[in-house]
Order: C-alpha cells, then sequence, then structure tokens
C-alpha cells in the first residue's frame, strides 16, 4: 500500500473544488435541513416546527405510495437488467473486430440526454403512430400508455432497461476480459459444462464489477426523474409517479417546503441504507 | 496413458502462411513411449508452449497428425483426448473446496461418490494436502494451488497424458524442490505419461527421461540428459544445457586435426575432413577443462567463487572460455595451463557436431 | 554514500513487515538482499526509497536523516520484476526521460543516453517501442533508464526473476560490472543464494521481517551467524539434524551416536547440525567423516550430476553429487560428512563456532 506523503501545497489545488461542492452540494443540502425542521410562508418568515414534517410525511399515504411504487420499479429494473446485462456480457466477442462494433453499440444509449430519451420513447410509443405503438396495437394488444397504467409502467421499464443495460454490460464485459485464458483451458479439461464455468468461474471473478454495477443501478434507478417525467408526466394518474417526481410536484407544484424537504432528507437517507445493506451483503465474504 | 506420435506437424498463427518465418512451429516428426517423462525445453518463442497446446487440443494444427496410441487425436477436443494439464499459474476453483475442486472433474464424469471420495482422499495424501480438504481453495500458497491443479489431473483414471506448462514460475526456490521431487515420485507411483514444458535446464534434465531441445519452431536434439550434457549435437544445445554453458571456441582445420589458438587439440576419434572449413568450431564443457602444469597456456581474467565450486574466466590468445573448478581444486594465481579431455571435445561445422557417419 | 537503518520497524494492520532493523549498507559495492518470499525485502525496499514510512525508526543517507523526505525529492532508481517502461515512448525516449526531468538540453542528454544504450546493448533498438521488445530488451531499457540517471542510490527488486534462465546468467554478469563504475550504492534483492555468491560484493540475509546477517557475501555463506542464515544461503535446502550433546558424545534419533571433534567442549544440551548438501557423500575420503545412513525416496539426474532425495527419522536431506548416479527409491545408503564441514546451531539457533 502505497502511503502518499504529506504535501501541504495539495490543499490550494483542491481549494476550487471545494468551493465548488460547498456551494452546489453542502450548502443546498443545509439549507434543505434547514427547510425541514421550519415552516415558511413565504417572505422569509418561518417558524419551528422541529419534526413535524417528518412525521407528516413518513405518516402520510401519498408518501408511502410513491415510495411503493418506487420499491417496485427498483426491484424490476435490478431483477431485468443485471441478469440481462451479465447475459449479453458473456455474449459480446473477445477478440476482433466484433469487438469494437458491440463496445460502440453497446455505449451509444448511454450517450444520449436523458429528456431526449424520454422524449424518443414517448414519440415510439405513440399508439397511433409510433412505431412500438402501433405494431402492438397492430399485433392485437389494447396498447396506450397514457391511459392504461400497466402499459404505462411497461414502457417505463422498457425504456430504462433499453438506457442503462448497456452500463451493466461495459462493466461485466470489463470483468470478464479480465480472467485468463488457462481457466477456460482448465475447465474444459475438467469437462466442465458451460453452465459450470459460468458458476465457478466467471461469475466469482466478475463480483467486484458486478456489485459496482448493481449499487450503480440501485441508487440511479431509485432516484429517477428526467425519463419517466418526459415519458409520462407520472401518469396516467399518478400510477407512474417515482418518489422524486411526487417530491418535485410537493416542492415545486404546492410549494409545500417543508415537507418537501423532510421528504428529500428521508429519501436520501432510504436510498443511503439500500445500498448500505446491499454492500455489506455482497462483501460480507471479501475479507475471508 | 498412451504413446504419442506426431506426424509432419507444422503450425503457423497466421491463416495463410507463406514463408517458413510465417511457421510458430516447423515440421516435426517423432514419437514418444508409454508412460515416459519429457521435457519440451528451450528459450521464450521456441514453440513449445505452441506444441504444448497442440498436444493438449488448445489448439488445432495448421497441418499434421497427432496419434494417441494409434488414435488419430488431430481433430478431437481437450476433454475428449483425456489429458490433464497443469498450467504457469495456479487455476483453482475460488469458490470451492480444496475436496471440491479435486472431485470436480470427477463429478462432471458421474463418478460413484464412494469411489470418487476414495480417489480424492488418495490423491490428497499424495500431495500431502490431505490436512486442508475442508478449507476454500482461494485463501491457500502458491504451491498448494498447484498441487490442487496437478491433484485435478491425478484424481482420473482416464488420462492419457499428462501436461506441464512451466509449473514452477510462481513458487519460490526452495518450495521447488519439494514440488519437483512429489512431481518424480509421483511419475514413478502412477506412471502417468507427463510432458513438462520449461526454459529451466534444471527442471527439464531432473525430470525427463528424454528432453527435446527447441529453438525458434524447431527441435535442435532429443536425448537423455546425459546425453545432451556429453554430447551436444548443435552448438545451441551445448550453449542452453549447463550453466555456465558449453565453451564455444573458433578452429581451424590442419593436418588432420583441430587447432586452437595455435595448438593442436587432441580429439578422441579420428574424423574425416569437415565438407568446410570456413566455419568451425570447437565446443567444450568447462567441466571437462584441466588444470595441469603444462599446456594451453591461459590468463586468469576473473574467478566467481559459487560456494560449491567457482567458475575461472580465463582468455587464450583473445578468446574467453569458463572453467569449472570444484570446491578442493586450487587455482594457481597467474597464467594457467589447460588441458581438454579428448574425450569430450567436439568439432561443430556450421553450429552442428562433425562426426564419423553412424555415430549416434 | 551508505544508507543506514536505525531503529527501523514497519507493522501493516498489526502485521510486522520489518522488525527492529539496524542496518549499516555499504557505500560504492553491490548489495545483495537475500530471503525467501515474503522475508521483508520488497518493504524494506520500499522504506529505502521513501514509497513507505516507517512505523519507528529512521532512515539515514550519506550522513543525513532523510526519512521524511518525499521519494521525488530523493536522488535513487528502482527496477523493479515486471518491465516497468513508459508504453507510449520509444526506448530511446525512455532512457533519456530522467534527463529530461532534470531539464538536461539535448545536446547534453544524446550522448549519455547513447553510451548507456551501447553498455546495455540496446542500440539496434532505440526506435522501437516496448511492446515491440522482447522480455530482455525491455528489461534492458528499465535498467538503463536506471543507469542514466546517475542516481547515488540503485535498488534493484529482484529484477531478472521473469527472464528466462539464459539472459538472467547474461544479466548476471554484466550487473555489478554497469553499476561498480557509478560509485552508487546498489542494493539487490533476489530470493537465490546462487545469484548472492555470484554478484554480491555484501550481503544481507533476511528472514521473516527481520535481517538475520550482513558482511561480505562470502563470509555470511562461509560462516553463518544462525540457522536461518544459514538457511536462506542455501539452495539445495541445508540438511539439517537434531542432536543432543551428552557426556559421551552427540546422540541423535534411533540410537544415532557421533563424534564431533571441532565441537568437543561444548556444553550439554540440543543442537542442530547443518551440512550442505553437497557435502553429503556417498563416499569419503579423509579424517573425522560422520557416519549417517538414509533412504533413497527419489534421484534427480542432470547430465552431469545427481541429486539424491533422502529420508531419515523424520528428516528430508538432499545428497548433491557429481556424475550420474541413479538409485531407485527404497534403497538404503551409507552416507559420510567430514566434520569440518558441519555447522553447529545451539538451541537459540546461534552458530556455535567449532574448535579447531
Amino acid at each position: 500500500m502505497i502511503n502518499k506523503t504529506i504535501n501541504q501545497k495539495a490543499w490550494f489545488m483542491v481549494l476550487p473544488v471545494l468551493a465548488l461542492v460547498a456551494f452546489n452540494a453542502i450548502i443546498p443540502l443545509m439549507t434543505v435541513v434547514n427547510y425541514s425542521v421550519q415552516e415558511t410562508f413565504g417572505d422569509n418568515l418561518f417558524f419551528w416546527e422541529g419534526i413535524k414534517w417528518f412525521e407528516d410525511v413518513m405518516r402520510s399515504e401519498r408518501f408511502h405510495d410513491a415510495l411503493g411504487r418506487q420499491l417496485l420499479f427498483t426491484l424490476l429494473i435490478l431483477l431485468i437488467e443485471v441478469p440481462l446485462g451479465v447475459g449479453i456480457a458473456l455474449t459480446m466477442p473477445r477478440q476482433g473486430i466484433g469487438v469494437t462494433i458491440c463496445l460502440v453499440l453497446m455505449a451509444l444509449p448511454l450517450l444520449i440526454p436523458w429528456n431526449v430519451v424520454g422524449a424518443m420513447w414517448n414519440i415510439f410509443a405513440l399508439p397511433d403512430i409510433g412505431l412500438l405503438g402501433k405494431m402492438l396495437n397492430g399485433v392485437g394488444f389494447d396498447y396506450n400508455f397514457t391511459q392504461n397504467p400497466f402499459w404505462a409502467w411497461v414502457t417505463v421499464v422498457a425504456m430504462d432497461v433499453w438506457h442503462w443495460t448497456s452500463l451493466v454490460v461495459l462493466l461485466c464485459y470489463a470483468g470478464l476480459r479480465s480472467i485468463p485464458d488457462a481457466y477456460y483451458q482448465a475447465s474444459k479439461i475438467d469437462g466442465a459444462t458451460s453452465w459450470q464455468v459460468f458458476r465457478y468461474i466467471q461469475l466469482p471473478k466478475m463480483k467486484r464489477v458486478l456489485t459496482i454495477a448493481l449499487l450503480l443501478r440501485l441508487m440511479d434507478s431509485f432516484m429517477i426523474y428526467t425519463e419517466p417525467f418526459v415519458l409520462t408526466g407520472g401518469g396516467p394518474g399518478n400510477s407512474t409517479t417515482f418518489l422524486s417526481i411526487d417530491l418535485v410536484k410537493v416542492a415545486l407544484g404546492q410549494f409545500d417546503l417543508g415537507p418537501a424537504a423532510a421528504m428529500s432528507i428521508i429519501y436520501f437517507l432510504v436510498v443511503l441504507l439500500l445500498c448500505w445493506v446491499l454492500y455489506t451483503l455482497m462483501m460480507r465474504n471479501e475479507t475471508n | 496413458m498412451s504413446s504419442i506420435t506426431l506426424k509432419s506437424l507444422q503450425h503457423s498463427y497466421l491463416s495463410n502462411p507463406q514463408s517458413e518465418e510465417d511457421y510458430a512451429l516447423r515440421k516435426i516428426d517423432l514419437t514418444w513411449r508409454d508412460g515416459g517423462a519429457f521435457a519440451l525445453l528451450g528459450p521464450s518463442g521456441c514453440g513449445k508452449t505452441t506444441l504444448l497446446n497442440l498436444i493438449s487440443g488448445l489448439l488445432k494444427p495448421s497441418e499434421g497428425q497427432i496419434l494417441f496410441d494409434d488414435r488419430d487425436v488431430t481433430s478431437l477436443l481437450p476433454d475428449q483426448r483425456n489429458i490433464a494439464q497443469v498450467f504457469q499459474f495456479p487455476v483453482v476453483y475460488d469458490t470451492m473446496s480444496v475436496y471440491d475442486n479435486l472431485a470436480f472433474p470427477l463429478r462432471n464424469r458421474k463418478l460413484p461418490e464412494a469411489e470418487l471420495d476414495e480417489r480424492v482422499q488418495r490423491v490428497a495424501m499424495m500431495l500431502s494436502i490431505q490436512n486442508q480438504l475442508k478449507h476454500r481453495a482461494s485463501g491457500l500458497t502458491a504451491a498448494d494451488k498447484q498441487k490442487i491443479s496437478l491433484g485435478r489431473g491425478l484424481v482420473r483414471s482416464d488420462v492419457n497424458v499428462m501436461m506441464f506448462d512451466e509449473p514452477l514460475t510462481v513458487i519460490d526456490p526452495h518450495l521447488k524442490w519439494e514440488l519437483r521431487s512429489q512431481l518424480m515420485r509421483l511419475h514413478q507411483q502412477v506412471g502417468f505419461t507427463m510432458i513438462y514444458v520449461t526454459h529451466d535446464q534444471t527442471e527439464a534434465l531432473t525430470f525427463a527421461d528424454e528432453v527435446v531441445v527447441m529453438y525458434e519452431g524447431e527441435i535442435v536434439q532429443i536425448g537423455t540428459p546425459e546425453e545432451l550434457f556429453s554430447r551436444p549435437r548443435h552448438t545451441f544445445v551445448g550453449h542452453f544445457i549447463g550453466s555456465p554453458g558449453m565453451n564455444v571456441l573458433p578452429c581451424e582445420w590442419y593436418d588432420g586435426g583441430a587447432v586452437f589458438g595455435g595448438y593442436s587439440i587432441p580429439l578422441n576419434k579420428n574424423l574425416p575432413n569437415p565438407a568446410s572449413t570456413s566455419n568451425l568450431q570447437l565446443g567444450i564443457r568447462p567441466e571437462f577443462i584441466r588444470l595441469v602444469s603444462e599446456g594451453i597456456p591461459a590468463q586468469i581474467k576473473r574467478v566467481d567463487d559459487v560456494g560449491r565450486y567457482r567458475i575461472i574466466k580465463a582468455e587464450v590468445g583473445g578468446t574467453n572460455l569458463n572453467i569449472y573448478a570444484s570446491e578442493e581444486v586450487e587455482i594457481p594465481s597467474g597464467a594457467l595451463h589447460l588441458d581438454f579431455d579428448p574425450n569430450h571435445t567436439h568439432v561443430y561445422c556450421d553450429g552442428w557436431i562433425h562426426e564419423v557417419k553412424g555415430q549416434s | 554514500m551508505s544508507i543506514e537503518f536505525r531503529e527501523l520497524s514497519k507493522q501493516v494492520y498489526g502485521e510486522v513487515h520489518i522488525s527492529h532493523t539496524d542496518l549499516s549498507l555499504n557505500p560504492g559495492v553491490f548489495n545483495v538482499l537475500l530471503g525467501p518470499t515474503l522475508s521483508g525485502k520488497t518493504s524494506l525496499m520500499r522504506l529505502m526509497a521513501g514509497l513507505d514510512q516507517p512505523s519507528t525508526g529512521s532512515v539515514w543517507f550519506k550522513g543525513q536523516n532523510v526519512t521524511g523526505i518525499p521519494v521525488q525529492r530523493r536522488n535513487l532508481a528502482m527496477v523493479y520484476q515486471q518491465f516497468i517502461n513508459f508504453p507510449n515512448m520509444s526506448v530511446f525516449e525512455n532512457i533519456a526521460s530522467p534527463l529530461r526531468i532534470q531539464k538536461l538540453y539535448e545536446s547534453q542528454l544524446r550522448p549519455r543516453v547513447e553510451k548507456v544504450a551501447e553498455l546495455l546493448k540496446l542500440t539496434p533498438y532505440m526506435q522501437r517501442k516496448p511492446s515491440e521488445l522482447s522480455g530482455g530488451q525491455q528489461q534492458r531499457t528499465a535498467l538503463a533508464r536506471a543507469l542514466v540517471k546517475g542516481a547515488d542510490l540503485v535498488l534493484l527488486d529482484e529484477p531478472l526473476v521473469n527472464l528466462d534462465y539464459k539472459l538472467r546468467e547474461e544479466l548476471r554478469e554484466e550487473l555489478p560490472r554497469l553499476f561498480a563504475d557509478t560509485g552508487a550504492t546498489v542494493v539487490y534483492a533476489t530470493t537465490e543464494p546462487h545469484e548472492a555468491l555470484l554478484m554480491g560484493g555484501y550481503t544481507a540475509t533476511m528472514r521473516e521481517g527481520r535481517v538475520t546477517q550482513y558482511g561480505p557475501t562470502h563470509e555470511v555463506f562461509r560462516k553463518p551467524h544462525d540457522l536461518a542464515t544459514a538457511k536462506a544461503f542455501s539452495d539445495p535446502p541445508l540438511n539439517t539434524l537434531k542432536l543432543k550433546r551428552t557426556e559421551q558424545g552427540f546422540e541423535g534419533e534411533k540410537g544415532l551416536s557421533l563424534q564431533l571433534p571441532p565441537f568437543q567442549n561444548v556444553p550439554i544440551g540440543e543442537y542442530t547440525l547443518g551440512f550442505r548438501p553437497h557435502h553429503l557423500r556417498i563416499q569419503c575420503n579423509g579424517k573425522d567423516i560422520l557416519e549417517l545412513s538414509g533412504e533413497v525416496t527419489v534421484t534427480e539426474i542432470t547430465g552431469s550430476e545427481s541429486f539424491i532425495h533422502l529420508r531419515w527419522a523424520e528428516h528430508d536431506w538432499v545428497a548433491h553429487t557429481p556424475g550420474v548416479m541413479l538409485f531407485p527409491p527404497g534403497e538404503k545408503l551409507e552416507l559420510y560428512v567430514l566434520a569440518s564441514n558441519c555447522l553447529l546451531f545451539d538451541s537459540q539457533e546461534q552458530l556455535v563456532p567449532a574448535q579447531v
């Protein structure tokens, strides 16, 4: 382990970044904490409320609904994207021109601005003129994502899978590439089936990378805003109103700063808790 | 167990080889008998790993055939050839215990548990890892992991050939002794045909009954360790085997005999005149140069003391040569007189040994 | 220009990597650190370089305390086991890089780089990139980079271990000569006693984080202070025999009784006898011969010598004899060692000097 030697001058180099982070993150965070324990009617009048907002939010059915939807969404995302991503990574070629082609293809969805993704899928899924919408309706489904909650969910999930599975693929692919050939050769000689090669060689060697992929998708999907907002606006009704969309409605729509601030903090803590739990579970064997 | 025959085997990594240089492995014809221990010895890039992978089936040859006993296995996959291979660095299934690692190939071949257990226990005893069967494979030392790799090959009863691709590379020197002698004992007990690839001459010579010395894709000499030591057929073999290797000295042909540095060198046989006298060399190993009171004069440049023996770096008329002196021999200071042992002095013409036709 | 350690130690998470060490390495000399893997050689080198800070103690260089000084400010060069070169630069650029950092002009730089390249036989490859070179050439480039810097301290951490056997022989001869002329203090880490004997002016043997002995290489080899040093300096491994000194002489297991004339006056107690594999003979002349026996487990033959592995009462021995001698496993052999070739270690594993 390299112990970096102490260089006081380094602090000066870091100062601009510190200032930026302070301005963009710490100060707003402190502001939110401030709001969460006070009531305001505008005009800079603040009244101390203590933990009232927190209690309100925790008890509100609306919050529970949004949280429930969010958890379901994240669960679906993880259940689909991680195995799919691993599967695609396994089939990607490891040598030759195919490697470059596949990597570029996989990277493309990640490069598109998120609101554009939402807009794209919006048009794509329009029941009358969108390619997907028209096709599904033509095949016999009664497809309308703006009116039918089930289809709205299907479309939102499909959009996220299309957008983000590539991340899992790229990470897992990197992990797979680092496995030396000798392991595959030895397993061939041992007479292992492809499933055994996957279970005993590829999966264990990918463990670290997979953890990162899972954590990233967990956090990002839990905080998702732009794409579903552009696609469905939270509708139909509030069937696709995930936590962040709800939060924005409360904060900016209703201008209930206090409850919104309290909700933000609870939101933040929930994400933190989930990540910590997942990380601990996956890393539990590493220290052996 | 089976014998191995290579027929006109050649391999190129390019899809359309045009000339000799495009081949990683040039035409090889040889037969290895059943149950022997063989080594492929040569510097990096000489083609020994290519040859090993062709025999194991991990590579398909561009041309030629490979036969196990009389069966043509050239188009068979590795697990159909019934081989076992140990690689340069240990390959173990990290998530399994040592026991499960050893049992893995047998479970894949659907062996009944009772027989499986007996085999695993026996092999673990042979390798002295019976106390670690319950441990997870990932926490062990490199040497123990290599033993597990080895064990996975030993548990199977259907192994025709066991192959080793520089297996002691990551092992500490003093553990190398233990593993090497264990390998030898295993070979004596089990009697598999074993092929061992290495660039370390000590490993090759101690392990093998017969060594194949390779250089740039070609086989230069095949012989027992003794033959390679006493009668290298090519100056490369003379140089590569032995530490330090054979002295290769410029020489001339005069009056039916060899002349070095102006001195006539006695040889123990009557050699015919060589085909060309332009590229003649004299080969003699440092171990066969004696220090005498009257002989070829030489100047000592340096003496390297390695404890058990010393290497005298001397010079005769501008040519450097090495002389081996064991611990007890006294080295005179200043000038030396040398005598070349006629039984171990060889003449080389264009690198190849010059000898009477009919001599092996 | 010597490097000195005073009361140096290093622990990482409670694991002792280097235990209490006082050592002074000689300047202008090839110093070898000899020991098995994980004995602390690399940790010690990193402390010398300033890549790590010691837990206690200090590092002194040329009479000055350099313990806190970062590695960039120390005048040193280091070569590793893995061939480390700048992958995008040609050989010429690689060798020139330390000089460029020192802000030398092109006209001053070029002759130095060319001279060093010639010393390391790299002149035909100057324009190639490291990926186009063989392993030996890549390591030569790394060595050239270390040499051209003209540093006062050169650290070589097992630089030959990833090279082919014959390449190692070649470089082993060249290395001491290359660095001898610079007057730098050179420290070379290795696990092979053979290398230490061939290269080193001075050797420090290490075992489990401790320096067990430091001195001129051949002295450390012939007169090890303790069993750990003797073991580190032996390849094949040192043969040992547990003995008890009694009124009558020395007694071992299975009723073995020996007389050791050079050690007649040692006090009663437990001892370990050590003798090197090439001193264990199948036949022997001379006076004061110890007679032992053993059962052959396996014989290894190179073309010119044999290693006979033997077993006697829980001891595993190796006999290294010239010539080709094949003994079948299970055969019992009579073995001989000259008493003058024996090393005796007491119960604290310290060497007991022989009385001649």
